[in-house]
């Protein structure tokens, strides 16, 4: 019997997280005519997906016909450094055209060329014009159109809630554990198929564009269920956040900035980006300023500016330029866009059209006008291409009747994702995972949810009420995120990272201490303290990969192993909960590339 | 550096009232950083809603010295902090604790506006042609990051309580997007008309005075399908083919 005091909400699947993968994977499950529920830590509509800003990638074709999957799907492996699930990289690749235009016959609005189709621009890593787009706000843009279509699909939607606990029948996972944040009572979602859509990890660093809800939930339930993660040590920090004023620090400045003409110099007005070009893409980068533009003009002749190389070196050059003295003001470097008015008559009208939300985020937050001067921008953490490990056509994880999709899901991206290709993911896997999900409940049906299970579940998340008057729980978030970004940062290496797994352990002994005080009913203090045991789950994982791969490769640096190996060429990193529940890892081959793909990825060279 | 004091709506119910907090404020800060760092520093149990802190989620709504407001996007240095810097829950929606208030109506009236139906593709691929200049209007209107404080601000919620009988200014707009959305084919004027009771709206401009996208609310959405509840509804010319017509579309 369970708890009378545990309502129950009964689905075929639970979706857990309303991000764009969240929502992708209800609208499927829903069409193929299963009841589903959809559990979400914030208002609908308000998930992280919202702030995308640059674009979707798919290779439509629409502004340089040469595009195709091919070139996609050989720009995606090249960007993750092969580490990539390749099985993941060739249906995303494929798949992307599709699951964008479907969105057209759902409302959504992308600019639009000249002759009315979608239009597409240029972005890191991308060899053609490919991010359908709509000016800065794409994701609004997706997320809009999918809530509005999604709430006439008999879609059940739980907003604000939070699951603490997958519940499980044997092997398999059979629904989940929760509360209501806003009465903070106990509900059981039982589900005969669970979607993991949780999105990242930002939340465990102190500079992040992340908003509070990505703490790892979906990583550390699935981590706790038994499943395994993957790629754990690759982070994105994307090169371009904002850095002053403080409390700015972090938030995303999109890498379209670059995408329209957008130049980094140091202090010495040098456009330092051509000083370093990785061998990967040394016949792809323009030669000089003049290609450079010709390129973001759309000149098919020209090559990309290498401010549109990939994230990870973008990053790191900028860290370099502000360690060996070349940094602007407040610890970053320079990113002009207003320079464009050398070549463009309307340059600032230009520059509002097609950044909007970028002119309106420096005018009011940092009284920057950047259509007449330059911003600061540096690192801020921004994707986690690691999580959960899923079968590539199916999207289930390791656990049966558990799956993921989105950024919780790893594979795709392999040690480095291109923007973009984020958006597209969350489309093409939401639906997968969806699809699947609803097969899998069909076939399977309820499991057993064991009272004892929830019982002890409740007792868990209600400990931090019998410790009234301990340790407040932001002492704490905040030391980790101190601590991660010091430790397991950009630029690693083995002492650091050593300290860091003995700071995790001392962490969590303080996290198993914190008290919080009063009512249960929207009480963000309990909130952060349940928070905190994903935050630590899942910087274990990272610390605990980025440890194991001596090399440095993708969003991953180690500045005392700064080369790419070919050993850690030929594996991804696993980890797992041990049968005495801590934390193990292996090294797992990484399968061979099909010949068919392999040529794909010769001939793309 | 400087230390202020905000008063700030706490509790629930009838319990419900200003609590004054003091907390530094240095350079740069908005009001939502003030409030997190109250709670870090103070009060943990403080709460409120907050997603992006950069203006695009509308999660953060509240009023600021009596005006609403994204806490993300206010800042400091705007207020004058001589005197108590006061933040209380939008008014217009029932109250739940603190900052936070049910806003479950805005998405209720939303599902019964009638969804996007577009017309047959325009290429056999199943793709349509659009031009920029058609669709720069519906993009603005796209541009809603649904933090209701429209809704907050219109009179005919907030003082005359018309939740059953009125949309309210973001589903107008909502609904122009719709309406005006060049490949759209369905008609939701019958219902702007009667459950959205667009009528109540006297284009005061208030919403449009608070939008933080910036959107024209009063001018480019209300007005225009105020125009087509007219054209459809009380234009003579037409209420006579209605006549003749009784079964064309109302």
């Amino acid at each position: 019997m369970a708890d009378p005091s545990h309502t129950i909400h009964e689905h075929d699947v639970i979706v857990i997280g309303a991000g764009g993968a969240g929502l992708r994977a209800a609208i499927e499950a829903s069409a193929s005519g299963v009841s589903v529920g959809l559990v979400c830590k914030s208002l609908l509509g308000k998930a992280h997906t919202v702030m995308a800003e640059g674009g979707v990638a798919a290779a439509i074709g629409n502004v340089d016909d040469r595009d195709g999957w091919q070139v996609h799907f050989a720009d995606t492996m090249r960007g993750g450094q092969y580490l990539n699930n390749w099985v993941m990289a060739e249906i995303h690749a494929k798949e992307a055209p599709a699951r964008v235009l479907e969105l057209e016959a759902w409302g959504a609005v992308f600019d639009r060329t000249k002759d009315g189709r979608v239009l597409q621009r240029n972005f890191g890593g991308h060899k053609y014009p490919r991010l359908a787009h709509v000016g800065d706000s794409t994701g609004l843009e997706m997320i809009r159109t999918l809530q509005d279509h999604g709430i006439h699909q008999g879609i059940e939607v739980y907003m604000e809630h939070t699951v603490t606990t997958l519940l499980k029948d044997g092997d398999r996972v059979v629904g989940a554990f929760g509360y209501d944040r806003e009465r903070g009572r106990f509900r059981i979602y039982k589900a005969a198929a669970v979607v993991l859509a949780t999105g990242g990890i930002g939340r465990a660093y102190k500079i992040t564009s992340n908003s509070w809800e990505y703490t790892g939930d979906g990583h550390a339930l699935a981590y706790n269920a038994g499943a395994d993660l993957v790629d754990m040590e690759f982070i994105q920090f994307h090169p371009t956040g904002m850095v002053w004023p403080p409390s700015v620090r972090g938030i995303l400045v999109t890498e379209g900035v670059r995408g329209e003409g957008g130049r980094l110099l140091n202090n010495k007005g040098e456009r330092f980006m051509f000083d370093d070009i990785p061998d990967l893409y040394k016949n792809q980068v323009a030669k000089d300023d003049e290609e450079g533009w010709r390129y973001v003009l759309g000149d098919k002749e020209a090559h990309r500016p290498p401010e549109l190389l990939t994230r990870d070196h973008v990053a790191r050059c900028i860290v370099r330029e502000v360690k060996e003295g070349r940094g602007s003001p407040h610890g970053g470097v320079f990113l002009d866009i207003a320079w464009i008015k050398e070549k463009m008559k309307n340059a600032p009208e230009h520059i509002k059209k097609k950044l909007p939300s970028m002119y309106e985020q420096f005018k009011e937050l940092a009284n920057v006008d950047i259509t007449t001067e330059p911003m600061e921008v540096g690192p801020t953490t921004h994707y986690v291409m690691g999580g959960v490990r899923v079968d590539g056509l199916t999207q289930m994880s390791t656990v049966p009747g558990l799956f993921a999709a989105g950024e919780v899901a790893a594979g795709l991206h392999g040690a480095n994702r291109l923007g973009g290709n984020s958006l597209s993911d969350l489309l093409v896997f939401g639906k997968l995972a969806g699809e699947h999900a609803a097969r899998w409940a069909k076939e399977h049906g309820q499991g057993h949810i064991d009272a004892e299970q929830a019982r002890d579940a409740e007792r868990e998340a209600l400990a931090p009420y019998e410790r009234d008057g301990a340790e407040n729980p932001y002492g704490v978030q905040s030391d980790l995120q101190e601590m991660m970004q010091e430790k397991v940062g950009i630029v690693r290496n083995e002492n650091d990272m050593a300290a860091a797994l003995d700071a995790i352990a001392a962490l969590k002994r303080r996290a198993d201490g914190v008290g919080v005080e009063g009512h249960r009913e929207y009480n963000p203090g309990w909130h952060t303290a349940l928070d905190l045991a994903n935050l630590l789950t899942v910087s274990e994982a990272v610390a605990r990969s980025a440890l194991d791969r001596r090399e440095s490769r993708g969003g991953h640096f180690r500045e005392d192993c700064p080369d790419k190996s070919d050993e850690f060429a030929k594996h991804n990193t696993v980890v797992r909960k041990g049968p005495d529940g801590s934390m193990q890892l292996r090294r797992e081959a990484i399968p061979p590339l099909r010949d068919d793909l392999k040529k794909v990825i010769e001939e793309q060279k | 550096m400087a230390n202020v004091t905000f008063r700030i709506w706490k509790g629930r119910g009838e319990e419900a009232g200003y609590k004054d907090y003091d907390t530094d404020i240095t350079e740069g800060m908005v009001v939502l950083d003030a409030v997190h760092q109250i709670q870090a520093e103070s009060d943990p149990t403080l709460a409120c809603r907050w997603n992006c802190k950069a203006g695009k989620c509308g999660s953060c709504s509240a009023e600021v010295n009596g005006q609403p407001k994204l806490m993300c996007m206010t800042r400091m240095d705007t207020l004058d902090t001589s005197e108590p810097v006061t933040i209380e829950p939008m008014r217009a929606f029932p109250h739940l604790r603190d900052l936070v208030t049910d806003v479950s109506w805005n998405y209720e009236v939303k599902k019964r506006i009638a969804p996007f139906k577009p017309r047959k593709p325009d290429a056999p691929d199943g793709t349509w042609r659009m031009s920029q200049d058609d669709v720069d209007r519906v993009q603005e209107f796209r541009r809603c990051i649904e933090c209701f404080l429209c809704q907050d601000v219109c009179h005919v919620l907030r003082e005359h309580h018309k939740h059953p009988e009125f949309a309210g200014p973001r589903h107008f707009v909502h609904t122009a997007a719709l309406e005006m959305h060049p490949l759209d084919t369905d008609s939701r004027i019958g219902h702007m008309k009667n459950e959205g009771g667009i009528g109540y709206c006297n284009i005061t401009k208030c919403c449009t005075k608070v939008c933080p996208a910036h959107i024209k609310i009063t001018d480019n959405s209300i007005i225009p399908l105020k125009e087509r509840v007219v054209d459809e509804f009380y234009d003579p010319l037409t209420k006579l083919f209605r006549i003749f017509r009784p079964k064309s579309r109302s």
